[in-house]
């Protein structure tokens, strides 16, 4: 199927085609903003429906990479113009397409400096692309740092007071750990000849290969290992490493926030299927107990603390701490080592396996569309009060009902309600976690009820009881709001009730890796 | 009627679903019209399921049906519907007091601005909980469990204007979401051992492996969930508060029908609870706490003086009854007492919601009083859900009751006597809310009472039909047991000095109660002659101090462990960061001050010592001859010196 030209370009297309935008955008005139606008909502809506073109071309039974494109690009340190996708990625890319177009459009009210703004914006679309697309060693970590680029911009120009510190602070921070990153993907490159040529290589398949043939040993390897959990568990964030996070989120613009809760943070997770299970089986079993707890730690501590925050934005900020541990729980559960006492026990648990981190990757893109719509909602209210204190408002579902309804939808879809997305891949993450890790996974039901806890309590206090009358004139959702939101919405409940067409590539992509990464025990 | 009709048993709680979609979307151009949906989603749920009950009583062969849901690994899960005698009890007691109690709504909640957001909510629920019954797994059954407990989240909070009504809402949600979590941890518990979420592979490897001490840890995580959701002790707490939403919903999610779920998830997963046997540990857990609640809300109930707080307590009762009697071995009572009680206490709620209706949402029993007269309809159809629910023969609750006590005294001695001591503290609450409501004289003569449409006062009186002869397919012929069974079928229970004792309980309760309220009806409240009791009283009034209780060592610990963290958070781990930044800072200056004195102080010394060096050999280069004459002179001279030295 990959053989017609279409298929060879796609993945380029959707990978460039923001960076063209990007640049066209540069030459239009400084002064109005409307072109500007409408160019880059055109372009982000082409590669939104170029997105759903891979989503429908891609087979879900099938292994392996699809749509793949390899080209030499420095043959004489051997670096390649690799792409391809898998069931892994393919959904990831999906999301980054709906949430940028979402996110373009909710910039209409952008009205300072629109030029530099989307700009950046294409050219952030561009990083988290490549950064899923690549196969290359050398290409991934080139787009991982062009992403970083224009979120810093996006969080250090159009963000709030505290602006310069919290852009300081996310881009430092994660430069730390793509710095660790760099070394251990240079330990790779190292330790791999080609036995014909003689010559090393930045191909991650074939890196992958050859760890699992001939792996990197001792120290080095936990070294490595370490090195690459460094650098994802900063961008997802994992305890202890998270209070970048809340910094960034509070003082991003809403668009921003959307993007770094929906796609940077799933970079990081992204990163620890893609490179630490399947480059490092050995070292991801021998230490996945300090991923399940690092998991456990953040779903029970980032509820905790988000019950606490009395910011709105800071809340949710938190609340994607808790979230992403039972990501990190997923796939902890992937990693650890079991004992079977028979072949059948043997095949429960490796289904348990598959099963926690096919909730895990659900979970990051329910995650995506969640968080995305609860921070476009915080977006909404802050733009007309001008304050995110939960404190400071009360009764408003009588005075904007649909703004309720959805805030209301949104935050039941986040707290794992079932018959809403967020319910799957929470509930799929912890059905395989239990199998591996039960006290831990038993542990970690506290935080579904603090979870619970804390966005009932931030409706009660912002929609329910008797109207604050400072608000008595305020606006309900107008129809780009409502439209931005739509979406979401539906493939909310779409995928809460039938998540098949996105478990199933999924699924394919997991069983595959899973069982690959247990034949070598 | 042939057993194809089950096969469209799927379309029961779609009916009702597509009601709330028309709700939602249309709701406000439809206005009142929209109870005109709800209800007709509704009766159209309970067409759909009349069939499919009588079906099963003609003894139709169960069916189930998977459809692929989605692939773990290399594992299917299939979700899908199953109709049984259980779930065919289930269906009608839903759709049919379902169906009352949306046509009483569309009268009491009359004028209210939420209406038709009122009928959505409604509609909403009836959808989840027949997917709740209807569910052949455990996936399908939590999604409908976690459905009702957001239906009834919402519906508890329907005023959410009320301060103390979103307050019950949140509690509602977070006490029974904590029994939940049991319930879920069972799932994983279960899908662990056996790789499945189905009912039947389950059930069959329980049986299989009677002894597997993981089937009783399962069975009771289970029962987490239902003592969270059914108001078991001591998660019972929120059911009381739960009282805030309108009446019709007390008597359809708070007393019918979510809250029995519970029950029916007992029922339902009998085979885990009963792999270890008649006695297993799972079983006596279930019978103890099905007692202790039933006769710990059975004391709160005699002192409370709000009309509905009165049947809140007695549904917490009434359900630990249910329990009981799944717990000692009584699988039909136990589901049988489900049934009946569903009849007669959403027959009370709604009769005291047309007493709150025609008393002008006055819920104080002690303002009321003489209500006979002003409310006769109300007034004969509560009177029959009294008797009912005291325990009066032939009325629909002394059969159930009778059997559940028959049962624990054939298993449990102590267990049977502290459920013989709720039940005549039942008769007695009973009797005293029904002398302080209707009897004697009005005690706040400021309210001008009237009696409810007919709207409200008729699906009473078809409610209080049933209240009263339901109770019959149980006592007479046992069909109700030839229907409804666990494993071999087995006789109704029914003996003389058991039915004696349960009618000399009952007959004693409302005879204490009679003298105390009855003979000579109160006339002011501070006559009442429960204050007699002193501190008793109190504790009771105060409801064992539960919720204090859980204040001091659940929340306000929460609360301070949450804010300790988030400053730990900002203080310890933001801290570290902020100060390796700082250190970075203060690092780059001193690499700064050695770079500007001692790196470029280094490279200055070179400079300066060449310069030196230079200035001081400019010396040597004068141009003047006299003085390289001189030195070369001078040169000769040493060489001399030393060729003289040397030769020596």
């Amino acid at each position: 199927m990959q053989s017609s030209t279409f298929s060879q370009w796609l993945l380029t297309l959707i990978i460039f085609l923001p960076l063209f935008g990007a640049i066209a955008i540069l030459f239009l005139p400084k002064d109005k903003a409307n072109p500007v606008k409408w160019l880059a909502t055109i372009v982000s809506f082409v590669v939104l429906v170029l997105c759903v073109a891979l989503f429908t071309g891609f087979d879900s039974t099938a292994t392996g990479m699809q749509f793949d494109v390899s080209a030499p690009w420095i043959p004489s340190i051997g670096v390649s113009y690799h792409l391809g996708v898998d069931g892994l990625s393919m959904p990831l890319i999906a999301l980054t397409g709906l949430l940028t177009f979402i996110s373009v459009l909710y910039s209409w009210i952008i009205n300072e400096r629109p030029k530099e703004y989307f700009a950046f914006f294409l050219l952030l679309e561009t990083g988290m692309m490549g950064t899923f697309c690549a196969l290359d060693f050398f290409l991934f970590y080139t787009f991982w740092e062009i992403s970083l680029v224009p979120m810093y911009f996006l969080i250090g120009i159009w963000g709030g007071p505290r602006r310069e510190y919290a852009a300081i602070k996310f881009f430092l921070y994660t430069l730390v750990g793509s710095v660790a990153m760099l070394l251990a993907i240079l330990a790779l490159y190292f330790n791999y000849t080609d036995p014909v040529t003689g010559k090393h290589t930045f191909d991650i398949l074939t890196l992958i290969a050859a760890q699992h043939a001939k792996p990197l040993l001792g120290l080095a390897a936990t070294l490595s290992f370490w090195a690459f959990y460094l650098a994802f568990a900063i961008k997802v964030p994992a305890f202890p490493f998270h209070t970048w996070l809340p910094d960034a989120h509070v003082e991003a613009p809403t668009a921003g926030s959307v993007i770094l809760a929906g796609v940077l943070l799933k970079m990081g997770t992204y990163g620890l299927v893609r490179f630490n299970l399947a480059l490092f089986p050995l070292q991801s079993a021998e230490f996945a107990w300090v991923i399940a707890l690092v998991g456990i730690i953040a779903i029970i501590y980032g509820s905790m603390v988000a019950m606490a925050q009395s910011d709105l934005k800071k809340l949710v900020a938190y609340s994607s701490v808790g979230h992403m541990g039972f990501v990190m729980l997923g796939i902890a559960a992937a990693a650890a080592p079991i004992v079977p006492d028979s072949q059948a026990t043997r095949e429960i648990l490796i289904n348990a396996k598959v099963t926690a981190l096919n909730g895990a990757t659900l979970q990051m893109v329910n995650h995506g569309l969640i968080t995305g719509a609860l921070f476009l909602l915080v977006g909404v209210l802050y733009e007309r009060t001008h304050h995110r204190n939960i404190d400071g408002f009360g009764g408003l579902w009588k005075r904007v009902p649909v703004y309720g309804a959805m805030l209301v939808y949104i935050s039941l879809a986040s707290l794992g309600l079932p018959g809403l997305s967020g319910f799957v891949g929470e509930f799929l993450a912890l059905l395989g976690s239990f199998a591996i890790f039960k006290l831990g996974t038993a542990l970690s039901v506290i935080g579904i009820v603090v979870t619970a806890a804390y966005f009932l309590w931030m409706l009660q206090r912002i929609l329910l009881g008797p109207l604050n009358e400072r608000y008595k004139d305020l606006l309900d959702m107008n129809a780009v709001e409502k439209w931005c939101l739509a979406p979401l919405m539906l493939l909310i409940f779409i995928l809460g009730i039938y998540p098949a067409p996105v478990l199933d590539p999924v699924n394919t992509a997991m069983n595959h890796l899973v069982r690959d990464v247990m034949g070598l025990f | 009627m042939s057993s194809g009709l089950l096969e469209y048993a799927w379309l029961i709680p779609v009916v009702p679903f597509i009601a709330f979609l028309i709700i939602v979307f249309c709701g406000h151009r439809l206005r009142n019209a929209s109870a005109y949906v709800a209800i007709g989603g509704m009766a159209g749920a309970f067409l759909l399921a009349f069939p499919c009950f009588l079906v099963m009583a003609r003894g139709a062969q169960p069916i189930s049906h998977n459809f692929h849901w989605i692939t773990l690994g290399n594992a299917r899960i299939d979700l899908g519907y199953q109709v049984d005698s259980l779930t065919a009890v289930m269906l009608m007691v839903v759709t049919f007091i379902g169906s009352l109690i949306f046509i009483y709504s569309s009268g009491y909640m009359e004028g209210d601005p939420g209406y038709h957001r009122f009928f959505a909510y409604l509609s909403l629920f009836a959808c989840a909980m027949l997917l709740l019954v209807l569910a052949n797994n455990f996936v399908m059954l939590y999604a409908g469990w976690e459905g009702v407990g957001l239906c009834s989240y919402l519906l508890i909070g329907f005023w959410f204007e009320k301060p103390s009504a979103m307050r019950a809402a949140k509690k509602a949600f977070l006490v029974t979401r904590t029994g939940d979590c049991g319930l879920a941890l069972g799932i994983f518990l279960l899908y662990s051992k056996t790789g499945s979420v189905s009912f039947e592979p389950i059930f069959s490897a329980a049986r299989e492996h009677p002894h597997e001490i993981v089937f009783t840890i399962a069975a009771l995580l289970i029962f987490f969930g239902a003592v969270g959701k059914s108001a078991q002790f001591p998660l019972h707490v929120w059911l009381p508060d739960a009282m805030e939403g309108p009446t019709p919903v007390s008597a359809l999610i708070h007393a019918a029908t979510m809250v029995a779920a519970g029950v029916y998830l007992v029922a339902r997963s009998y085979a885990l609870f009963e792999a270890g046997g008649e006695h297993s540990i799972a079983l006596q857990v279930v019978a103890w706490i099905g007692v202790i609640t039933a006769f710990m809300a059975a004391t709160i109930a005699v002192a409370q003086n709000d009309i509905k707080r009165v049947l809140a307590y007695s549904t917490i009762s009434q359900l630990g009854f249910m329990m009981l009697g799944l717990g000692v071995g009584g699988y039909t009572a136990g589901v049988f007492h489900l049934m009946t009680h569903a009849f007669f206490k959403a027959l009370l709620f709604l009769g005291s919601g047309s007493v709150i209706h025609g008393f002008h949402h006055e819920q104080d029993m002690m303002k009321m009083g003489g209500l006979k007269k002003v409310m006769p309809y109300t007034f004969a159809t509560y009177f029959i859900g009294y008797l009912a629910l005291a325990g009066v023969p032939p009325f629909a609750g002394f059969w159930s009751k009778d059997e559940i006590l028959h049962h624990a005294m054939m298993h449990n001695f102590p267990i049977f006597l502290l459920g013989a001591a709720a039940a005549f503290l039942t008769a007695f609450y009973m009797t005293r809310q029904m002398c302080l409501v209707f009897a004697g004289q009005q005690r706040d003569t400021h309210i001008h009472a009237h009696e409810s449409p007919a709207v409200m006062t008729v699906p009473l009186m078809v409610l209080a039909l049933f209240s009263a002869l339901i109770g019959l397919v149980g006592a007479t012929g046992h069909s109700f047991h030839h229907f409804v069974h666990f494993g071999e079928e087995a006789p109704a229970p029914f003996s003389v000095p058991v039915a004696l004792v349960s009618l000399f309980v009952a007959g004693a309760g409302i005879g204490l109660g009679w003298s105390l309220y009855g003979k000579k009806p109160l006339a002011r409240p501070e006559d009442d002659p429960l204050l007699r009791l002193g501190k008793l009283y109190t504790f009771l009034e105060n409801k064992w101090y539960f919720d204090e209780v859980y204040d001091k060592i659940v929340i306000q610990p929460l609360l301070w462990i949450t804010r300790t963290l988030s400053r730990f958070d900002q203080k310890v781990i933001d801290g570290a960061v902020n100060l390796v930044g700082i250190l970075t800072i203060i690092f780059s200056r001193l690499h700064q001050l050695f770079d500007l004195y001692i790196v470029d102080g280094m490279v200055n010394l070179v400079g300066i010592v060449t310069r030196k060096i230079g200035v001081t050999g400019r010396y040597l280069q004068t141009g003047l001859v006299q003085g390289y004459l001189l030195v070369v002179y001078l040169g000769v001279v040493v060489l001399v010196v030393w060729q003289l030295y040397a030769a020596k």
